[in-house]
């Protein structure tokens, strides 16, 4: 036993005489390389708002655009230089309004049914539904919105009416789109109220309705703020609905019936096209963009706040 | 006065039934609302395959008994023999246009024929109709039918299948009898194969990083909340950003000219790996996420035993970390995937290309994607399109549902070893 | 004591986990070739205390020590010395049984890999079981995957992967708390087979498994009016039980005892 123990002692290359530390240079390789990698995004934000805000800056030192016009004018046509922004971001808050007008209730009436009602069985029969709708493409859900809601619209409201495009039918479809956003996110937000709440509801003789709406709901009600906002955010980042359904051209209007483009329709449309680099319809694509990406950064930082204050709550 | 316990009692007004019948009434609605959402996407579901299948009334601009040569019908013709039609029948101009984007000697008997159809033939579609009215209006499918032929007397009417194993093989046209997924499918597995061998390793040394060596300072806190942020960037602003960094800044990587490897069709930074890159950073931040989570799950007394035993930091993430987060990195990973392959917004920023009907050939061809190709088809005016966008779509879905069960597949698998 | 017989020396050791000060003023030495038992009262700092001797304290970031540690001459808190070294000479076994999700061969020929063995694997992975006392059991299944095996047969592959590497010392966080009286009698006939060539460091809530099979105690406790914990008692483990020099060891072993 003995001789063996000095035997497989020795196989060892026992550095172990001492405890010194040993610089290991492969282990800072490669903890460099994964810091580089966690440090990548920073690199992609930085990037974002870079490129956005050098071409938008560009834009707007163009003779032909003034920050003032663009942010109150209400025509947006390049070609008569004319770059008010009023008339695409009032049909992306119109598309948006549409959709979270079903999103809203639906997703939260499925919430609470899902996370309060449901047996298991349900519950694990219409989670993956919800999952799969959430997973399908925006362009098929653009599809969806052209030739089949569009159709059914015109065929209730009358043709004359009912534009072949429009704004209604592209955010009626986007609320479908994000209604399992929004569901699956309350959800969890009714689940995080814990047991006690509910128990003390029930131990004073209140009805299961009454626990939900009365107890379980306002407790929860950060949580859902905040998918709320969270589904807005995706609204007005939405592109391929609105750039098949809602209608090729600015056109100032609060008429969900009638076509108006969006600021990522636009952005599609225009994009589409070869489009050169030095033209000035190059430049008002990150002037857009620039709107586009501060505008849902802060509705997803506001969100995270709220989850945040939330979460101190039940700690 | 003193009440007694009986006296207060009878101060509550007794309305038990009504506060039940509202928990009732609601309840009920509860289940309509979640039943709609479930109709709503059957209805999805259903209006696409209404219009995968249906009539329709084809009509060819010139006889196809013309075409004849030693009394073989178009279908029967050698490759030779259908070279020698297009020589016959297109313009020298038009004929040497093609030879020059793809040489004759190259191209497959099939790609000949269907040059042929489109170029001579002009097949067209006069008519068509949804699967819902070929089965429940048949009468007047027939009416209509039978007035059009009377100007087109070459005219036919089928009930055809617009998906078909033909329309998979066949490259993009601009005819609709002819055209074809192929461009698009390859083009998204290209794209696809670009966005992964970027995003994954440098998405899971990320969630490495992250979970294994970042200390809670501010560097590395500012690091995290900056990927939850990206992720709710809307993709549009990706396909900016790559329009701004791959496609113009460095060109001269994304067109392939410092390798001397460009492609003469395309020359430019529009290529498919300017496509893919941007893609890559779009789902960069989901890999992150998810592998976070996958390695968060490993159990720490794994890591403790590893530590125990005077293993390095790489050393116990390697050996033990790693091989039990793969299951769930290799989930998350198959989502941002489905992702991927359905964006279409960014790559129509980036600069996809309307047409073009020949198979990528490397990083550096142009391209376009599957749903690109919906887009465009259902971006047209004309609604025979529409159907051939609705068999795309068809596919789209066909693909990612496999991809989503081998994810279901994997986490159930894989994930129950503790 | 002899001094060349200590193996583990602490000079005013104190661990904290951020601001709040875990274990305190703690000054033994532990001999070399012996079984060390720490006993005390639930929260009074003896895992704290034991996972301080090889550093893997370190891995709750906001621990830190004041004190030293000397082993081997060093300190073992110095600037210079490499935590991994450390825990390559001075190995552990945890609380509850943690083999790797792999087979059993590879979770014991593991860290020999790791630190450059030249010899047959095989050998040297027959040999750690035999020491373990396990081998009898598995050489038969060396390719199934280790959790298969029972919790007892587990803990025992845990100190045989430990072995494996040879380490100067083992730390043993209540090996047998997650097992049964019959598994924890194997442990304990494997700890005593094992002195000859180790120093064993064991934590136990076991009064008896103290008693039988340690050859020294320590015994720690709650500071009056704190929440640090302390040795108040070190010394061979027949005293520390029948002639405790310190009033609270007595009602505390005794109590446990009646
Ligand atoms: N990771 C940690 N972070 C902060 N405090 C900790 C941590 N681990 C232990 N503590 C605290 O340090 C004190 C000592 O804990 P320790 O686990 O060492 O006690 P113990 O004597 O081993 O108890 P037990 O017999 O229950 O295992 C306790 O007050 C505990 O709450
Ligand atoms: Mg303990």
């Amino acid at each position: 036993m003995k001789n063996n123990e000095n035997k497989l002692s020795d196989s060892f290359s026992r550095q172990n005489t001492t405890l010194k530390k040993r610089r290991r240079w492969s282990e800072s390789l490669i903890q460099g390389s994964l810091f580089l990698a966690g440090f990548f995004s920073i690199l992609t934000t930085a990037g974002i708002i870079f490129t956005l805000g050098k071409e938008a800056l560009l834009f707007f030192q163009k003779p032909e655009v003034k920050l003032f016009e663009f942010l109150t004018g209400t025509a947006w046509q390049p070609h008569i230089n004319q770059f008010g922004i009023l008339p695409l971001a009032t049909s992306t808050l119109l598309t948006t309004a549409v959709a979270m007008l079903i999103a809203i209730p639906l997703g939260l009436t499925v919430a609470v049914f899902l996370s309060e009602y449901a047996s298991r069985k349900v519950r694990n029969f219409l989670k993956p539904i919800l999952e799969v709708l959430a997973g399908i493409p925006t362009i098929v859900y653009g599809y969806f919105a052209l030739t089949f809601i569009t159709p059914l619209l015109r065929e209730i409201f009358g043709k004359d009416v009912v534009n072949i495009y429009n704004t209604g039918s592209a955010g009626l479809v986007m609320g479908i789109l994000i209604l399992p956003l929004i569901a699956s996110i309350s959800e969890d937000a009714l689940a995080a109220v814990p047991r006690s709440l509910r128990e003390a509801g029930y131990g004073l003789g209140a009805t299961k309705f009454e626990v939900v709406f009365k107890i379980v709901l306002p407790a929860a009600l950060s949580g859902i703020s905040a998918a709320i906002i969270l589904g807005i955010s995706r609204a007005i980042g939405e592109t391929m609905i609105v750039a098949v359904a809602a209608g090729a051209g600015p056109n100032l209007t609060l008429n969900p019936f009638k076509g108006a483009e969006t600021m990522t329709g636009h952005i599609v449309r225009i994009s589409g096209g070869d489009l050169s680099y030095d033209s000035i319809d190059y430049d008002s694509i990150f002037a857009l963009g620039l709107v586009l990406f501060l505008s849902t950064l802060l509705l997803n930082i506001i969100s995270q706040w709220i989850v945040k204050r939330f979460r101190e709550v039940y700690e | 006065m003193i009440r007694t316990a009986k006296d207060t009692k009878s101060l509550f007004e007794n309305n038990l039934a009504l506060r039940t019948n509202q928990g009732k009434t609601w309840h009920v609605i509860f289940l309509l609302v979640t039943i709609l959402a479930i109709v709503s996407l059957t209805l999805l579901i259903v209006n696409i395959v209404d219009s995968v299948f249906g009539y329709v009334v084809i009509n060819t601009k010139v006889d196809p008994a013309t075409l004849m040569v030693d009394g073989l019908a178009l279908e029967d013709q050698t490759k030779a023999q259908l070279t020698e039609a297009l020589r016959m029948n297109l313009s020298s101009g038009a004929f040497n246009k093609l030879n020059t984007e793809k040489d004759f000697g190259d191209r497959t008997r099939n790609e000949i024929l269907a040059l042929v159809e489109e170029r001579i033939l002009k097949y067209e579609v006069l008519e068509s109709w949804s699967l819902a009215d070929s089965l429940f209006r048949k009468n007047s499918v027939i009416d209509e039918y039978s007035k059009l032929v009377i100007e087109n007397p070459r005219a036919t009417l089928k009930f055809i299948s617009w998906l078909t194993w033909d329309r998979l093989v066949r490259p993009q046209s601009s005819e609709i009898v002819t055209a074809g997924i192929r461009t698009a499918i390859l083009g998204s597995l290209w794209t696809i194969i670009i966005t992964i061998l970027f995003a994954f390793p440098l998405g899971v040394g990320a969630a490495i990083y992250l979970e294994e060596y970042a200390s809670d300072n501010w560097v590395n806190r500012v690091i995290q909340t900056n990927i939850n942020n990206l992720a709710g960037v809307p993709s549009i602003v990706y396909g900016i950003l790559g329009l701004a960094i791959f496609v113009r800044a460095l060109e001269p990587l994304t067109s392939g000219s410092i390798f001397g490897l460009v492609d003469p069709t395309t020359a430019n930074g529009r290529t498919i790996l300017s496509a893919g890159l941007t893609l890559g950073l779009l789902v960069l931040p989901l890999i992150i996420i998810n592998s976070q989570e996958a390695i968060r799950a490993v159990p720490q007394s794994l890591r403790h035993a590893g530590y125990g035993l005077g293993a390095t930091k790489w050393q116990v993430t390697w050996s033990h970390v790693l091989p039990n987060a793969i299951p769930g990195i290799l989930t998350g990973l198959i989502l941002a995937v489905s992702r991927a392959i359905g964006e279409t917004a960014p790559l129509v920023v980036v600069g996809a290309s309307t047409a073009i009907s020949f198979d990528p050939t490397s990083a550096f061809s142009k391209f376009t994607t599957l749903p690109i190709q919906i887009y465009q088809w259902t971006a047209r005016p004309q609604p025979e399109w529409q159907h051939l966008a609705g068999a795309a779509i068809l596919v789209l879905l066909v693909l990612l549902l496999g991809l989503n069960a081998v994810a279901i597949v994997l986490r159930n698998k894989l994930s129950r070893k503790y | 004591m002899l001094q060349n017989d200590v193996i583990l020396e602490t000079h005013d050791l104190k661990i904290y986990y951020g601001d709040f000060k875990a274990v305190t003023d703690v000054n033994i030495q532990i001999p070399q070739k012996r079984i060390t038992s720490i006993i005390g009262p639930s929260g009074c700092g003896k895992s704290t205390l034991l996972r301080a001797f090889n550093r893997m304290n370190e891995l709750v970031p906001s621990s830190h020590i004041e004190g030293e540690i000397i082993f081997d001459g060093k300190n073992l808190y110095d600037r210079d010395v490499d935590p991994v070294q450390v825990r390559y000479r001075i190995g552990m076994v945890f609380q509850r049984p943690n083999p790797f999700p792999k087979s059993i061969y590879e979770n014991v020929a593991w860290a020999a890999r790791i630190h450059g063995y030249k010899g047959s694997l095989d050998e040297l992975v027959e040999t750690t079981l035999i020491k373990a006392a396990l081998w009898d059991e598995v050489k038969d299944i060396l390719k199934q995957s280790a959790l298969s095996l029972s919790g007892g047969q587990q803990q025992r592959l845990c100190v045989a992967r430990a072995l494996a590497i040879q380490p100067e010392v083992i730390l043993m966080d209540e090996p047998a708390s997650a097992l049964d009286p019959i598994a924890t009698l194997k442990i304990e006939e494997l700890m005593q087979s094992l002195k000859e060539n180790y120093t064993i460091v064991i934590v136990t809530h076991n009064m008896q498994q103290a008693a039988r099979a340690s050859d020294y105690t320590a015994m720690m406790m709650l500071v009056e009016g704190t929440r640090s914990g302390t040795v108040i008692e070190f010394d061979e483990t027949n005293k520390v039980f029948t002639r405790p020099g310190d009033k609270r060891t007595e009602d505390y072993v005794t109590g446990r005892f009646g």
